[in-house]
C-alpha cells in the first residue's frame, strides 16, 4: 500500500508542521516514507509545496510523478489548483476555502472556488473559521490535517491524533489539547463538507 | 510491514550528513549559511553529542574562511567538515584547489549542496567539475542512508589517501526526509599535528606536491572500480544501458524500465572499467545525472565518438533544471501521464518581502529619492532584499554574486553613472562586501552604499551575522569619512528622514555609507517567542 500526498500552501502557513505530524505517525507505524520539503527563498510568502510519500514498501523517488498523487492537501484554494497535474484519476483534493491574497492579480474568487468545487473528489472548508471556533486561531493547519485524517488510510485517525500529541508535547499540555481540538473539528467538518 | 529498526531516525539528507560527521568524530564544522546546505551546520549546533564533545560549529564569515579553518583543523590532526552551497565553491576555490596539493592530515570532507533548477540560487553550476579540477574523489549519495554511510567512508578515505574528499548533494536530497539507521558514534581519534613541509606551497615544494597528487590518481580510480556505491547490474545483452548518477538512480528505480543494465554511479573519478563493461553489453547508453552533463562528456571520451551515448546533450533529457520522475520516466521509455488539465484560475505567487520588514522601508524611501534623478542605478546583492527587484519596488538593476553591489556600483560610477547606489545586507557585507568598499575608498569612488542591517542572516532562516554591532567601525576603519557613515531606522514613520539622508549622501562626492538598522521581523518573532 502507498499514499502519495502533495502538501501545499503559501510560505508561512505551516505546511511543514502538517508534514511533521504525518511523518511522525507514519514512522511510529513502521512505514517507509520520503518527504521532499521546500526551504529558502520560497518560504517568504511564495507558493510552497512538499511531496510526502508513505508506503509499506521502500520508497525510491523523493518526488511524486505527474498523474499519481492520491491526495492534494492545501492550505489555500488557488494553491490546490496549482498541482492538479500531479493528481491521479481517482485522487482527492482536500483544501481550505479562504483565499490568501498577497498578489495583485489573484483570480476572481467566485470562479476560482467554482473551479475547485467542480473537481471530482473535493473536501473544502473554511479552516480559519474552524480554527477560531476551536479556540486555537493558529491551528488552521491542524484543522486541515483533521479533514484529511480518514482519507490517508495508510495511517489511522487515532494514530494521527497521537502523533499531534507527540509533536506538540514539548510546547506543553495546553498546546497539545488546542491542536487536538482543531484536529477533531477538522475531522467532523470533513464528514459534512465532502462534495 | 517492517518493524521499526532500533535507532531509526527520520532525517533530511543534510541532517544525515551532519549526524554522520558527528558520529565520525569530527572536531569542527565550518560553514557560511546557504540554501540548501544550511541545515547541516544547524543540526551540529544543536546535537547533544556534538555539544558534549565541544565540536566547533560557529558560523564563519564566508566560505573561504570556512575552508581555510577546516584545513587548519585537518593540519592539526583532527577531522573537519566544511559545508556550503554550490556557489560557495567559487568563493573558496583558492584554498579548495590548493588543499588537494597540500594534502590533508586529519580527515577533511568538503560538502557541497548543488541547486539544480535554481530553487534558491543564481546558477546551477555542478560541483563535480570542481572535484575533477582539483583531482580528488567525489562522493554523490543517492539517498539519505547512503549520505550517512558515505561520510564515514569519506573520512577514512581522506586519511588513507591524504586528500580532501568532495561530497556532493543536490537540493532534493538535502531537503528531503527519509529514514536513516545510524551506525553510532566512534571516538574522536586525533592524529599528531602535521610537521610535513608539503603544506608550504612555495613553487619548489608545490611542484613536488602536485606530482604526489598525480601519483595518488591510480588509487582513486581503483577505489571507484571497487567501491560498492558504484554498482553495475547486468541482466542481458543488446539494448539500452543506463548510467544513473546520485539521486537519478531513485528515479530509474521508480520507473522500472526494461533495460539490460544499470550502472549506479555515486563515486568519482569515473570507473572506466565498469562503464566499458556496461557498454560492451549494451547497444547504447543513456546517462542520467542531476546538474550539468559532466558524466555524459566523460563517458563519450571513455567510449569514443562512435559509441552512442545519450543524455542532456542529445535532448534525451532536458538540458537544464533538476531531474524529475517525469523527465526520467520519459527518457527511459516509461512516460508519466497527466489526468487533469491545467487550472484556469491560477496566478504566479512569487516570494516577497514580509509585511513589516525593514527592507520595505529602505526601498520605499530609495524609490522616492531616485525618482528625482535622470539616470539612477541601484545595484543589488544576495539576500531577502534581492526581492526589491520585484514588484511593487522594482528598485534593483542587478544581482550577481555576494558583494557585487558595491564593486559594480564603483565600476559604474567610474564609468560616469550617477547616482550609483549599492544595496547590500549586513551578512553579505561582511561575507564579501568589505574588500570592495576598501577599493571604493582608495579610488575615491562617488558611490552611496546602503547597508540594510537586519541583525541576522535572514534569507537562510536567521543565523548569526558576523558583523553585528561592528558596521560603523568597519566602515570608518576602511576609511569612509565618519561624517558620511549615517545610521537610520527603517520604519514607515521615518521615511522622510531617511529620504533626506539619502539625498545628502548622494550629493556628497565620495564614498558614503547609510546603515538602515532594524531587526528582521521573523527573527524578532522568534526572539519574542523564546522570551515567553
Amino acid at each position: 500500500m502507498k499514499k502519495d500526498i502533495i502538501l501545499c500552501g503559501v510560505g508561512g502557513q505551516g505546511i511543514l508542521s502538517i508534514a511533521t505530524v504525518i511523518g511522525e505517525a507514519a514512522t511510529a507505524a513502521g512505514l517507509h516514507l520520503k518527504q521532499a520539503e521546500v526551504h529558502g527563498m520560497s518560504q517568504r510568502g511564495g507558493d510552497v509545496e512538499s511531496d510526502l510519500r508513505l508506503s509499506t514498501e521502500p520508497v525510491s523517488s523523493d518526488l511524486i510523478a505527474e498523474g499519481t498523487a492520491d491526495i492534494i492537501l492545501s492550505m489555500e484554494p488557488m494553491e490546490a489548483l496549482r498541482y492538479l497535474r500531479y493528481l491521479s484519476p481517482g485522487g482527492a483534493v482536500i483544501t481550505a476555502s479562504e483565499p490568501l491574497v498577497n498578489i495583485p492579480d489573484y483570480p476572481d474568487r467566485v470562479a476560482l472556488l467554482a473551479e475547485v468545487k467542480a473537481l471530482p473528489d473535493v473536501t473544502i472548508c473554511d479552516i480559519s473559521a474552524l480554527a477560531k471556533e476551536s479556540g486555537n486561531a493558529r491551528g488552521a493547519n491542524m484543522v486541515l490535517l483533521g479533514m484529511a485524517a480518514k482519507r490517508l488510510e495508510i495511517v489511522s485517525p487515532a494514530e494521527l491524533r497521537e502523533a499531534v500529541a507527540r509533536v506538540f508535547a514539548p510546547k506543553g499540555e495546553a498546546v497539545v489539547a488546542a491542536n487536538q481540538a482543531a484536529f477533531d473539528l477538522g475531522m467532523d467538518a470533513a464528514e459534512k463538507r465532502r462534495i | 510491514m517492517d518493524n521499526m529498526k532500533e535507532g531509526k531516525r527520520l532525517l533530511l539528507g543534510d541532517e544525515a550528513v551532519a549526524l554522520a560527521a558527528i558520529d565520525s568524530g569530527i572536531s569542527g564544522v565550518y560553514a557560511y549559511p546557504g540554501t540548501p546546505s544550511t541545515e547541516i551546520t544547524e543540526f551540529i549546533q544543536k546535537d547533544p553529542l556534538a555539544r558534549e564533545r565541544g565540536v566547533h560549529s560557529r558560523w564563519c564569515t564566508n566560505e573561504k574562511t570556512a575552508m581555510e579553518a577546516a584545513l587548519g583543523m585537518s593540519y592539526a590532526g583532527k577531522r573537519a567538515l566544511v559545508c556550503m552551497k554550490h556557489v560557495g565553491m567559487n568563493v573558496c576555490a583558492d584554498p579548495f584547489v590548493n588543499s588537494a596539493v597540500t594534502g590533508v592530515n586529519g580527515g577533511l570532507i568538503v560538502l557541497v549542496a548543488d541547486d539544480p533548477s535554481m530553487h534558491s540560487s543564481q546558477n546551477e553550476q555542478d560541483s563535480r567539475f570542481y572535484g575533477s579540477f582539483a583531482m580528488i574523489p567525489v562522493f554523490e549519495p543517492s539517498c539519505q542512508q547512503e549520505a550517512y554511510d558515505m561520510v564515514g567512508r569519506a573520512f577514512e578515505l581522506s586519511e588513507e589517501l591524504k586528500v580532501p574528499v568532495l561530497m556532493r548533494l543536490v537540493t532534493r536530497l538535502s531537503h528531503s526526509r527519509a529514514e536513516v539507521v545510524p551506525s553510532g558514534p566512534r571516538e574522536v581519534l586525533p592524529l599528531p599535528v602535521s610537521d610535513d613541509r608539503g603544506w608550504i606551497l612555495l613553487p619548489a615544494i608545490a611542484r613536488r606536491q602536485y606530482l604526489k597528487l598525480i601519483d595518488k590518481q591510480p588509487a582513486m580510480l581503483g577505489l571507484s572500480e571497487e567501491i560498492p556505491y558504484n554498482s553495475l547490474t547486468l541482466t542481458g545483452k543488446g539494448g539500452l544501458g543506463i548510467i544513473a548518477c546520485g539521486i537519478a538512480y531513485n528515479y530509474v528505480m521508480e520507473a522500472r524500465p526494461e533495460v539490460i543494465g544499470v550502472l549506479k554511479l555515486s563515486c568519482y573519478p569515473l570507473p572506466a572499467g565498469k562503464i566499458r563493461a556496461l557498454a560492451a553489453a549494451s547497444d547504447r547508453i543513456l546517462v542520467i545525472e542531476d546538474g550539468q552533463p559532466f558524466v555524459e562528456h566523460e563517458v563519450k571520451s571513455i567510449l569514443g565518438a562512435d559509441y552512442p551515448v545519450e543524455g542532456r546533450l542529445t535532448g534525451a533529457l532536458p538540458r537544464t533544471g533538476e531531474l524529475t520522475p517525469d523527465s526520467v520516466g520519459k527518457a527511459v521509455g516509461k512516460p508519466t501521464y497527466r489526468h487533469f488539465p491545467d487550472a484556469l484560475n491560477i496566478s504566479a505567487r512569487p516570494p516577497q518581502l514580509c509585511p513589516g520588514c525593514g527592507h520595505r522601508d529602505v526601498y520605499a524611501a530609495l524609490n522616492e529619492v531616485i525618482a528625482d534623478y535622470d539616470n539612477p542605478r541601484v545595484f543589488g546583492d544576495i539576500g531577502c532584499y534581492t526581492l526589491g527587484a520585484l514588484p511593487p519596488f522594482r528598485t534593483l538593476s542587478s544581482c550577481v554574486d555576494m558583494g557585487a553591489s558595491i564593486t559594480m556600483a564603483k565600476g559604474a560610477a567610474d564609468a560616469g553613472v550617477h547616482p550609483a547606489i549599492a544595496v547590500i545586507g549586513d551578512s553579505t557585507f561582511t561575507h564579501s562586501g568589505m574588500t570592495g568598499l576598501l577599493d571604493a575608498v582608495n579610488s575615491g569612488a562617488d558611490i552611496t552604499v546602503l547597508i540594510s542591517d537586519n541583525l541576522t542572516t535572514a534569507m537562510t532562516g536567521g543565523q548569526d551575522s558576523a558583523g553585528t554591532s561592528k558596521y560603523e567601525g568597519i566602515c570608518t576603519g576602511l576609511g569612509v569619512d565618519p561624517v558620511h557613515v549615517r545610521v537610520v531606522v527603517p520604519l514607515p514613520a521615518k521615511i522622510e528622514e531617511i529620504k533626506q539622508i539619502i539625498r545628502e549622501e548622494i550629493a556628497y562626492k565620495g564614498v558614503s555609507v547609510i546603515i538602515a538598522r532594524r531587526e528582521c521581523i521573523q527573527s524578532l518573532k522568534r526572539h519574542n517567542a523564546g522570551k515567553k
